[in-house]
């Protein structure tokens, strides 16, 4: 029942900002709109899951993961405009399978967003817990393979199922 | 400022018509999914930089998130469609396994 | 007034810098061989570039501030958010149709041919 309270603040919120109108007219079609929407689908954004303090502790980290991921962002754009714009275009394409130690689908997906937003490797599949990654130089390719994002993503959402195993 | 503005929609415009190069006369179905892709990012910014030029950006914002949204659904459709259409596709294992049939 | 004209210099650095991003996936897309290589260029600038400009335009919305304005400012933002997710995710299923499509990837041997 929890997450279907949340769902519908969330929800709530977005109306909110979404019309910009905050007479009682508006205010009930948004509460009737959003207590349908959170009737047929309240389980799509916490799925299986009970709503637990868990939650807003991974928000927390996870917006302290985000300024470090804006960094390699940056560094990324950097080094494609350096691909780029050289003449000779200095690439060298190779495919790498990489075997990450991530259990939960939520780091799973938000590994795979980071490896694309990182200089010069995109995610082409996800195989279990292997990910095929296509980098466009050897030096990318061993830069992953310092495992610093995986360990960084690890801290973020799994630290508390470690704990429980313990 | 609104000279700024101006400049900068031109530029994406401009822009824009080179990727519709790669639109129209890419090589394969893929190439020209990635462009159709990369357009319509930069219309979600045309959208909101004219809303700010011509002083209406309420109206344009609620436009662009539209068009955001229904570019990302595009995108995934042409990419799932294709998927399972590998006929589509020359030179794919597919197409020289009908070719090896005949 | 000076304060405007110092808001005003940093939106134009961030449009700039955007431009700048938007002009390299563009050169990507055009000059890159193969396809997985074109995505490497437009999934990062793309995203970059867009979300600079859309901070760019906040910040300059921010000059005369009221409710209204501040509602804009939130769904620009509600945009970012949307194409910082959107984007990579749009990047992997064309990469993954490729894949299952058996588009082979360029390799080094091939490019230096």
């Amino acid at each position: 029942m929890r997450r279907e309270i949340v769902t519908f603040l969330i929800l709530f919120l977005l109306w909110l900002i979404f019309s910009g109108m905050f007479d009682a007219f508006h205010l009930a079609l948004g509460v009737v709109s959003c207590l349908i929407v959170t009737l047929i689908s309240g389980d799509l954004i916490f799925q299986n899951e009970r709503f637990t303090m868990n939650h807003i502790k991974e928000g927390i980290r996870f917006i302290k993961y985000l300024p470090w991921l804006i960094y390699q962002i940056i560094l990324a754009n950097i080094h494609v405009a350096y691909l780029v714009l050289h003449p000779k275009m200095p690439i060298e394409p190779i495919i790498i399978a990489y075997k990450a130690k991530l259990k939960r689908d939520i780091s799973k997906v938000v590994f795979s967003q980071s490896i694309i937003l990182t200089p010069g490797t995109i995610t082409m599949d996800i195989v279990d817990d292997t990910f095929i990654v296509h980098c466009i130089s050897k030096k990318v390719a061993d830069d992953l393979f310092t495992g610093e994002m995986e360990q960084r993503i690890a801290d973020v959402f799994e630290r508390e199922n470690t704990k429980r195993s313990l | 400022m609104e000279n700024f503005f101006i400049f900068t929609i031109i530029v994406i415009g401009i822009l824009v018509i080179l990727c519709l190069y790669r639109a129209i006369f890419g090589p394969t179905v893929m190439d020209r999914i990635v462009a159709v892709g990369v357009i319509g990012t930069k219309t979600t910014v045309i959208l909101v930089l004219i809303g700010i030029y011509y002083k209406r950006v309420e109206m344009f914002v609620d436009i662009s998130l539209a068009y955001a949204l229904l570019n990302f659904i595009a995108t995934l459709a042409a990419s799932k469609f294709f998927r399972t259409r590998k006929s589509i596709l020359p030179g794919t294992k597919f197409m020289k396994d009908r070719e090896a049939e005949k | 007034m000076i304060v405007e004209y110092i808001i005003d210099a940093f939106v134009i650095i961030l449009v700039l810098l955007g431009l700048f991003f938007l002009f390299t996936a563009t050169v990507g897309l055009l000059r890159f061989p193969d396809f997985y290589c074109k995505l490497q260029a437009t999934g990062k600038g793309d995203t970059l570039g867009a979300i600079l400009i859309l901070l760019g335009v906040i910040l300059y919305n921010l000059h005369d501030f009221s409710l209204n304005n501040f509602l804009v400012c939130l769904k620009i933002l509600f945009i970012i958010i949307f194409i910082f997710h959107a984007n990579p995710v749009a990047t992997h299923a064309i990469t993954k149709a490729g894949l299952d499509a058996d588009v082979k990837p360029l390799t080094k041997e091939d490019i230096r041919k």
